[in-house]
């Protein structure tokens, strides 16, 4: 099982070089953006995954957090403190090495929250809000849970939306890069696309590394438990409550660690990254790739957002997301990424009764 | 602040608070025959306001919203029987997911039928600056037609649940369906007449607001908000406690402009709805023993 | 100091009073029985001690324990384990897995080892793997380790979800009609297993209907009616009580 496991993990990465030689090798290297931006949307959606599949829990407010994370970190690498210069917080952050000075594209001094910082900041004022959110939140069920979750991604859109700090409907722009070891960094500078390409994709790679474990481990295995039968699981000594909301967290983070790192990619935000809309699609995508199907949902993650960053939806993209969900939900409610789907849909076909649906 | 500008605002709270309460009427309607949380509600509410908006332009206001009603009412009729009649023993996540689907294809017709543009059919009587003095105090006569109307439909709404057969039978369903089968009731019809009655009352509700608040494509997602905010609070399934929310919510709302920027005022009602939830998930009126035994 | 000691309990629903004053004592390394005509307040006697009901008032004291603010899950981490009259087997997960959910309270990896795949979590893992085979192995349903639990036989199912109460180790364990659906050859079968579960050292709870079942296993019984406690005693002085008798003649003639 193990090996099998990390075996995929070695298809995924020569599959992922594979298309960057190909796209380098007939001039389409232009491709690699969208699909560096559909890796970020991807670490959301198997966060996502692991929340409503494996913890059994539905969440319409996930852009939130990714929304958080970007927001805060690029509201701290661009926010001037150079008037504050003196005062005793700044100039403590100062000293500590925390700040760093720049110069913007007019020559304008700027001293801005070193992208580190800010991003260490972001994960924590999202795992803290996660907590505190989930909390109350993951004690509801079905539709309760639903609309609460949907609520909060509301509150953080109209937040973002009508705080002038956040620059309202235009967003933040002229976010810096994000510096990593050797002078790479994480930017949409062109000669820097290959590069970012492949740090993209490492994250998604740990990231599915960590949540496979996860999944075939002690902690997996007790979320089944509560998917499974909840009063069997706690009658087993398994916390539901704690580890409903640990995983709900963790997925918040696995969002903010995108919504920080795409701001950086793409050099700023904007408050639609915040609507509903956009937590409906994660919850699409989930729901199209199997809920208990972390390969399931990468695999759409990235061919759904390739396809829909390159413009192939056109106008109708929000109709595209919102029909695969009817559709999905009503033909083939487990995800169509799975073993026995061609047989349920014979089944479905020529009249038998159906197999026991979830 | 003076008297007549308290009372101003009052009267504007109670408007949209009716409005919201009857959204949540809608919510409960279904709610109560199926126990599905239609999150496509508010675009019953936008489909009948821009309906009613485009019929306008070659038919009077009072035929334009009876026909809007209508196609509405057929509307609503289509995707239970499409989407929803057939499905056997759906979960709660599936349904949520179906509705949610559903709303965002709603949406997403309207806005290549009606673009973006904001519209509004004409005041019912009068203009937009005609006003009513009462006792020193002006209000808009659509505001009279809001409370009138609503008014009005939670009264019909009522005597049909209580004192028709029909009305009987649905409420028969709610409370159990296996039962209310056993004694020859169709369920199915009755999930359809739910959906036709609750889609007619929102397309309704969007006609008679337009004017005031003027509609777009999206509206109804707010108003969905709003309506299920007040359907929660007063309750889930219970429609006369519905219309106590509404006012309620609707004059906090009304009220919060002045502590709080305009832009702020939707996250109001969310954070109502959030707090709700969280404390007493039965809503303002339920009873504590009835919460204990109930699943959210 | 008893064993194990439910002082006072008590649950109303409304106005009505599902489970009123309810008194007993469970020696170490006994079987109990608690029988009663339906609705007697049983299962919700079984609810509240395991924690799945908070009770209105009264006490649940294993050894030095005091259970009856915890919640279930803490409950079982202090050594209670316990069965469901309708089965509640996780589905989708392999009668091993099922069992080794039971090895829970045991193990510690959590979130950050898990995902970090730490060396001392396989440790763990093929510690649990082995205890939960054990466990299947000490009920014969060794063999049956890697078929989906709800698609066993109902037979089968029971002992599974019995092999998983046990694989906590627990001091006490509350069986909820263990017997319920099975034939008779089926119901003497658990009745040996649940007299070597005893044997083993663990103290049992039984809520069950099947008469010859808790005559034959039990050292005592406790018989509930409308709530409260009628008779505590011997199954023989049990069976010989006026009261009992015509609780369940009068129930049975209705």
């Amino acid at each position: 099982m193990k090996r099998l496991r990390h075996l995929h993990i070695v298809y995924m990465a020569l599959l992922i070089v594979g298309i960057q030689v190909v796209t380098s090798a007939t001039d389409t290297a232009y491709f690699l953006t969208q699909l560096t931006m559909s890796a970020y949307y991807s670490l959301i959606i198997i966060g996502l995954s692991l929340v409503m599949g494996y913890a059994g829990q539905i969440s319409i407010g996930h852009a939130g957090f990714f929304a958080i994370g970007g927001y805060l970190s690029a509201f701290l690498t661009t926010y001037n403190l150079l008037p504050y210069q003196e005062t005793g917080i700044v100039a403590f952050l100062s000293n500590a090495g925390l700040l760093v000075f720049s110069q913007d594209i007019y020559g304008t001094d700027l001293l801005t929250v070193h992208p580190w910082c800010a991003f260490i900041s972001a994960i924590i004022l999202t795992t803290s809000i996660a907590y505190v959110i989930g909390r109350p939140v993951l004690k509801l069920k079905g539709h309760y849970l639903a609309m609460a979750t949907l609520g909060f991604g509301i509150i953080i859109f109209r937040i973002v939306l009508g705080s002038s700090y956040f620059g309202e409907a235009d967003g933040l722009s002229d976010v810096p890069g994000f510096p990593l070891i050797g002078g790479v960094e994480i930017s949409g500078n062109m000669s820097a696309r290959i590069v970012n390409y492949y740090i993209a994709w490492g994250l998604v790679i740990i990231g599915m590394v960590l949540l496979l474990n996860l999944v075939k481990s002690r902690v997996g295995r007790a979320l089944r438990s509560i998917h499974g039968s909840e009063d069997a699981a706690k009658a087993m000594g398994v916390d539901a409550a704690k580890y409903k909301l640990h995983t709900f967290v963790l997925s918040a983070v696995f969002a903010a660690v995108a919504g920080v790192m795409l701001t950086h990619y793409n050099g700023g935000i904007g408050p639609s990254e915040a609507s509903v809309m956009k937590s409906v699609r994660y919850v699409a995508i989930v729901a199209i790739g199997g809920m208990a199907n972390l390969w399931g949902a990468l695999i759409m993650g990235s061919v759904l957002n390739f396809l829909s960053l390159r413009g192939y939806f056109g106008s109708m993209d929000d109709a595209v997301f919102g029909s695969i969900l009817i559709i999905i939900m009503l033909f083939a409610p487990q995800g169509i990424l799975r073993k026995g789907i061609l047989k349920d849909l014979r089944n479905k076909l020529t009249g038998n009764p159906e197999v026991k649906q979830s | 602040m003076t008297l007549e500008l308290l009372f101003q605002y009052l009267v504007a709270g109670i408007t949209y608070g009716i409005i919201y309460a009857i959204v949540a009427i809608g919510f409960n309607i279904i709610y109560n025959t199926t126990g599905i949380i239609n999150f496509a509600q508010g675009e019953f509410v936008m489909l009948g306001g821009m309906t009613a908006v485009t019929l306008n332009t070659f038919m009077p206001v009072p035929l334009a919203i009876v026909a809007a009603v209508l196609i509405t009412m057929i509307i609503g009729a289509l995707i239970e029987i499409i989407f929803i009649r057939w499905l056997d023993n759906p979960t709660v996540l599936r349904m949520i997911i179906i509705t949610i689907g559903l709303s965002i294809l709603i949406r997403e017709v309207a806005l290549h039928v009606w673009d973006e543009k904001v519209r509004a059919l004409p005041y019912f009587s009068g203009t937009a600056t005609s006003s009513i003095s009462i006792k020193g105090v002006y209000i808009s006569p659509q505001v009279l037609w809001v409370i009138g109307i609503c008014t009005l439909i939670v009264i019909i709404l009522n005597f049909f649940f209580s004192h028709t057969l029909l009305g009987r039978q649905m409420r028969a369903c709610s409370s159990n369906r296996k039962a209310a089968r056993l004694c020859g009731i169709s369920v199915q019809n009755m999930v359809t007449l739910s959906f036709v009655l609750s889609a007619g009352i929102g397309a309704l509700a969007g006609c008679i607001v337009s004017p005031i608040t003027y509609i777009q494509y999206d509206s109804g997602t707010g108003l969905a908000i709003k309506g299920f905010t007040v359907a929660i609070l007063g309750g889930l399934g219970n429609s006369m406690a519905a219309v106590a929310a509404g006012l309620i919510l609707g004059v906090l709302e009304s009220f919060s402009i002045w502590i709080l920027p305009t832009a702020y005022k939707d996250a109001i009602s969310i954070s109502i709805l959030l707090l709700i939830l969280f404390v007493r998930p039965g809503g303002l009126f339920g009873s504590r023993e009835a919460l204990s035994l109930k699943e959210f | 100091m008893a064993f194990f000691e439910v002082h006072n309990l008590s649950r109303s629903f409304g106005g009505l009073k599902a489970v009123s004053n309810v008194s007993f004592t469970v020696t170490k390394n006994t079987v109990k029985s608690i029988i009663g005509p339906n609705g007697a307040g049983k299962t919700t006697l079984f609810n509240l001690i395991s924690g799945f009901l908070p009770p209105d008032e009264g006490s649940v004291t294993l050894e030095t324990r005091q259970l009856e603010d915890l919640s279930p899950d803490k409950i079982a981490g202090h050594g209670v384990s316990r069965t469901f009259q309708n089965l509640k087997l996780f589905h989708g997960m392999t009668a091993l897995e099922n069992v080794m959910i039971g090895r829970h309270t045991h193990s510690r990896s959590g979130f950050l080892s898990g995902m970090l795949s730490l060396p001392w979590t396989w440790v763990e893992e093929k510690a649990i793997v082995k205890d939960s085979l054990e466990v299947m192995d000490f009920f014969g349903i060794a063999h049956l380790a890697d078929s989906e639990a709800t698609s066993l036989a109902y037979g089968q199912q029971r002992v599974v979800e019995l092999a998983r109460a046990m694989a906590c180790k627990p001091d006490l364990l509350l069986l909820d009609e263990p017997a319920a659906g099975l034939n008779m050859k089926e119901t003497a079968e658990m009745g040996k297993l649940i007299c070597k579960i005893r044997d083993k050292g663990v103290t049992v709870l039984l809520v069950e209907h099947d008469m010859s079942l808790v005559m034959n296993i039990s050292d005592e019984i406790l018989v509930l009616s409308y709530g409260e406690k009628i008779a505590e005693d011997s199954p023989l002085a049990i069976q010989q009580d006026k009261e009992v008798i015509r609780v369940y003649l009068g129930e049975d003639d209705a």
